[in-house]
């Protein structure tokens, strides 16, 4: 009985795949990219007013009364402290640095410290086997050497050092009159978006651009309600949806506020999504496009990824930015033992920038990306 | 995208065909890429060094079997490795003698601890407790507001209050127990677990409510670090297992094994969607295939069997049989399937899925199942009964009634009449040979999803099912898909089926029968060129 049961499943999940691969096909052939047709309204017909009732006036939700403090610009020894939590882990390299000859445990040394920080096998192997050939050319010798060489083979992979256009790090803001920035953050589910435009807003608010938050996770749970209270720490207003509304819809409304309040830069939040899923990806297409529609100028495209993330980060990377087309990567939650050596691969691969980094939960715990201070920690000190 | 462990492994099979004996050699060489293929499965350094070994031992300690290729061999030496590796058995849950039996998660920040508690929570009630969820992470903002709204959804009462996350919850204990919940699950702050504060007031929280069971939820995703946090987490709790997050993604979840090895529990929970329902409980076996990169037949059995609707299949299967499948019944039959969970989800459980296959699945949201829905629905009785009778203006109205185009309706009924003929075919042919049409016919859309469906492991899988269905029982099946057959010949199929597993021992009464039924099915529908 459960065959036949299972057999008819697959029966209709087959015919299932084959109407929707044809329908697929026919809205390829018709220019028309969405995937969730009938029911979620399109951009044009989610005019301000349409906007759910929730999205509640700016005047209905009071920034914090408390004068917002100057926020702490945190230095970069305070970074280098923070980071260091990790270090001493693998002593496995300070070993390598007082040997005077190349031995195979050197090579075992650096290649385990490379692979522990989930730098990954293929940029390992080729940072490593570029390495042997310079110590077999002369031109790299002893165990001091050769780290060095190695920091410097890490720091040219992840770009020119410094935080401005020269090293790629710096947030993109258009100056020109009438135009609402909107910065939009994309990541898999539980990465730390919310916290992160949190965060930013306060920073940005701080440099004196004038910020509107849009709640545009209207999927998980009390997503809204979380960026609410961001929002409030941060002294910025918000624009929330519906629970379960349509996000594009959410950002649409907040860049016309923004638009009309005379506000410059959009904070955009959107609901994690695993990259595997199709429709969540089209949504995600659609979003950017409503965000994009003037007055609204997609500047900034963050993909959050989490350092604890193995090497489905390059994957998650690769998928949103063919989707929604990356500009920047945040590193978030590296205050933890975890070394976000992936980024190495993502930029080796995608020549992505880490623009920010996410070093605890409060609210000035994120800072520039600093090269040095990260290969430094990626090897252990 | 990375190559999976079992593309690896038949390479290294491929390349050590007509060998008589592994080498040294040869051995190192199929060593170094399983090596590779682990940690780019985010397996940790130290436990894949261990595993290899494992292996190592494993092939150089057999008698060398007769029967088994060098190559076979390899391959049934990674695969047992992998499924003790990863705990050969999945958690017997004991509840508590005096009511509630408490339940603390732990982990780092979005790994998804708070969803986890809801669904765990609707778990148990499917099971027949009575859970109660208690929110003691006071630090995220607004997490207790999204643990109500789950617990919501999930139908379960949810206890929180405002202050010391200790006290909240010895408080929500202490509720459990004056409501009279048997089971008490509670949800607490991400933290990192080199935040000595924060692992200080768990542990506090721990010895406050004295957890039956404490569990880290962990992300699949998560890399080389999933070690130091699963140890550190151990040692301050004293882990008694793990729940695994996000395995709906594309990751290979390596920080199974890592983690199982460091903590030397089970890993409990595995969770794979965003829906409620989207959890379950761990099959190490299972697990081990998709590291490697296969199907996971079995889990679709054990969803099917819990949410199906016996009467209602039955009807359905009893008309297909005497050809007399309705439109009626096709409505009927998607909301079943609609009841498993998502259709991506479905395709992920079925072996020899393709990427393509799997995206295509993801594709057919809820909306477009509605859309089916609606056009059946917009059609007459009469109609259902009998498609032939639809003509230009009936279709006009039905499109017009279902909010959809005529395209649309012509689509569905050219996909229905498909579907018929191929079931009548398959009723003529009955028997084992109508199984493995049926295979076949799971494809009806011709050329594309017939190749795909229609494979080797698909129809292994099948029959396994068929074989168990004679037998009877689901320990049958499970016994038998898991020793169906041991090693299938690695050969121009390039397909391995399920190596012999520690599983099969459980239903050993039907495994030579399904192992038999196999082969000859295999030959009824050869694998289509992909």
């Amino acid at each position: 009985m459960i065959v036949v049961w299972i057999v008819l499943a697959l029966v209709v999940v087959a015919t299932l795949g084959v109407l929707t691969a044809t329908r697929v096909r026919r809205r390829g052939r018709t220019g028309l990219g969405q995937a969730r047709a009938p029911e979620a309204a399109p951009p044009e017909a989610a005019p301000p007013e349409a906007a759910p009732p929730e999205a509640a006036p700016p005047e209905a939700v009071p920034p914090g009364a408390a004068p917002p403090e100057a926020p702490v610009v945190r230095t970069e020894a305070d970074l280098r402290q923070r980071l260091g939590r990790t270090r001493g882990v693998f002593a496995g390299l300070r070993d390598v640095r007082e040997r005077r000859s190349v031995e195979a445990a050197t090579w075992d040394a650096m290649e385990e410290a490379l692979l522990r920080a989930d730098v990954g096998v293929a940029t390992t192997t080729e940072l490593l086997g570029d390495l042997r050939r310079r110590v077999r050319s002369g031109e790299v010798s002893g165990g001091a050497g050769l780290l060095d060489a190695l920091r410097d083979d890490l720091l040219a992979l992840l770009g020119p050092e410094g935080t401005g256009d020269a090293g790629g790090r710096s947030l993109h803001y258009d100056e020109a009159e009438g135009v609402v920035n909107v910065w939009l953050f994309v990541g898999v589910n539980g990465v730390g978006k919310t916290t992160t435009i949190g965060k930013l807003a306060r920073q940005q608010a701080a440099e004196g651009r004038t910020v509107l938050l849009a709640a545009g996770d209207t999927f998980r749970a009390a997503a809204g309600q979380q960026l609410e209270l961001w929002a409030d720490r941060a002294d910025v207003e918000i624009v929330r949806g519906a629970e379960g509304g349509d996000p594009s819809a959410v950002v649409f409304d907040a860049v016309q506020r923004a638009s009309a309040r005379g506000q410059r830069l959009v904070l955009a939040d959107t609901a994690g999504r695993l990259h595997t899923k199709v429709n969540l990806v089209e949504e995600l297409k659609k979003i950017r496009r409503v965000a994009d529609r003037s007055p609204g100028r997609v500047t900034e495209v963050l993909l959050v990824l989490d350092a604890t993330t193995g090497q489905n980060g390059v994957v998650q990377a690769r998928e949103f930015t063919e989707a929604v087309g990356v500009t920047g990567v945040v590193l978030t939650k590296l205050d933890g033992t975890a070394k976000g050596g992936v980024v190495v691969a993502v930029q080796r691969e995608l020549h992505l920038p880490v623009k920010l980094v996410g070093v605890g939960e409060g609210l000035d715990d994120l800072v520039p990306f600093q090269p040095a201070d990260f290969v430094d920690a990626l090897l252990g000190g | 995208m990375f190559d999976s462990l079992s593309d690896r492994l038949e390479r290294i099979a491929g390349r050590l065909r007509g060998r008589g004996r592994l080498s040294d050699a040869d051995l190192d060489d199929a060593l170094g890429e399983i090596r590779t293929a682990l940690l780019e499965a985010d397996v940790e350094l130290g436990v894949v060094r261990g595993f290899i070994e494992g292996v190592r031992s494993r092939c150089s300690g057999e008698v060398l079997s007769k029967s088994l290729t060098p190559g076979q061999q390899v391959v049934k030496a990674v695969h047992e490795e992998l499924v003790e590796a990863l705990g050969g058995e999945t958690l017997k849950i004991t509840y508590a003698s005096r009511p509630p039996t408490v339940v603390l998660l732990a982990g780092l920040q979005g790994s998804g601890k708070t969803t986890t508690a809801a669904k765990l929570a609707q778990w148990w009630k499917q099971q027949g407790r009575q859970p109660l969820l208690v929110g003691a992470d006071l630090q995220r903002p607004a997490a207790v507001e999204q643990l109500r709204v789950l617990g919501g959804q999930a139908g379960v009462t949810v206890f929180s209050e405002p202050g010391d996350p200790v006290a909240v919850a010895a408080a929500g204990v202490e509720e459990a127990r004056r409501l009279g919940r048997d089971v008490c699950i509670i949800d607490t702050a991400g933290r990192l677990s080199v935040d000595e504060e924060l692992m200080d007031e768990v542990r506090r929280i721990s010895s406050a409510c004295e957890p039956h069971y404490t569990f880290l939820v962990i992300d699949a995703m998560t890399g080389q670090d999933a070690v130091t946090t699963a140890s550190a987490f151990h040692q301050t709790l004293a882990l008694d297992g793990v729940v695994l997050t996000k395995l709906d993604g594309d990751a290979r979840g390596g920080a199974a094994l890592s983690v199982k090895k460091v903590v030397g529990r089970p890993i409990a929970f595995a969770s794979t969607g965003e829906k409620l329902a989207d959890l379950d409980l761990f099959h190490p076996d299972r697990m081990a295939d998709r590291i490697l990169g296969m199907g996971d037949v079995l889990s679709l059995i054990e969803q099917a069997e819990r949410t199906m609707d016996g009467d209602v299949a039955a009807r359905s299967a009893a008309r297909m049989m005497e050809g007399r499948f309705t439109l009626e019944d096709f409505l009927e039959q998607l909301q079943q399937v609609r009841k498993l969970g998502s259709f991506g989800g479905i395709m992920k459980l079925l072996p020899g899925m393709s990427k393509e296959m799997r995206q295509a699945a993801d594709q057919i949201d809820e909306g477009q199942v509605s859309r089916v829905e609606a056009i059946v629905r917009s059609m007459t009785p009469g109609e259902r009964a009998d498609p032939a009778v639809i003509d230009g203006p009936r279709r006009v109205r039905i499109a017009r009634g279902s909010g959809t185009t005529t395209q649309d309706v012509n689509q569905l009924l050219k996909q229905f009449r498909e579907m018929q003929k191929q079931m009548r075919q398959m009723m003529a042919g009955g028997g084992m040979a109508g199984m493995a049409g049926m295979a076949g016919m799971a494809g009806m859309g011709g050329g594309r999803l017939g190749g795909l469906l229609g494979g080797r492991k698909q129809l292994d899988a099948l029959e396994a099912l068929a074989a168990g269905g004679d037998g009877g029982g689901l320990s049958g099946l499970l016994g038998d898909a898991g020793g169906a057959g041991g090693m299938p010949p690695l050969g121009a199929g390039g397909a391995f089926g399920r190596p012999s597993s520690p599983s099969a021992s459980r239903g050993a009464g039907g495994a030579r029968k399904g192992g038999k039924k196999k082969k000859k099915g295999g030959r009824v529908t050869p694998p289509k060129a992909r």
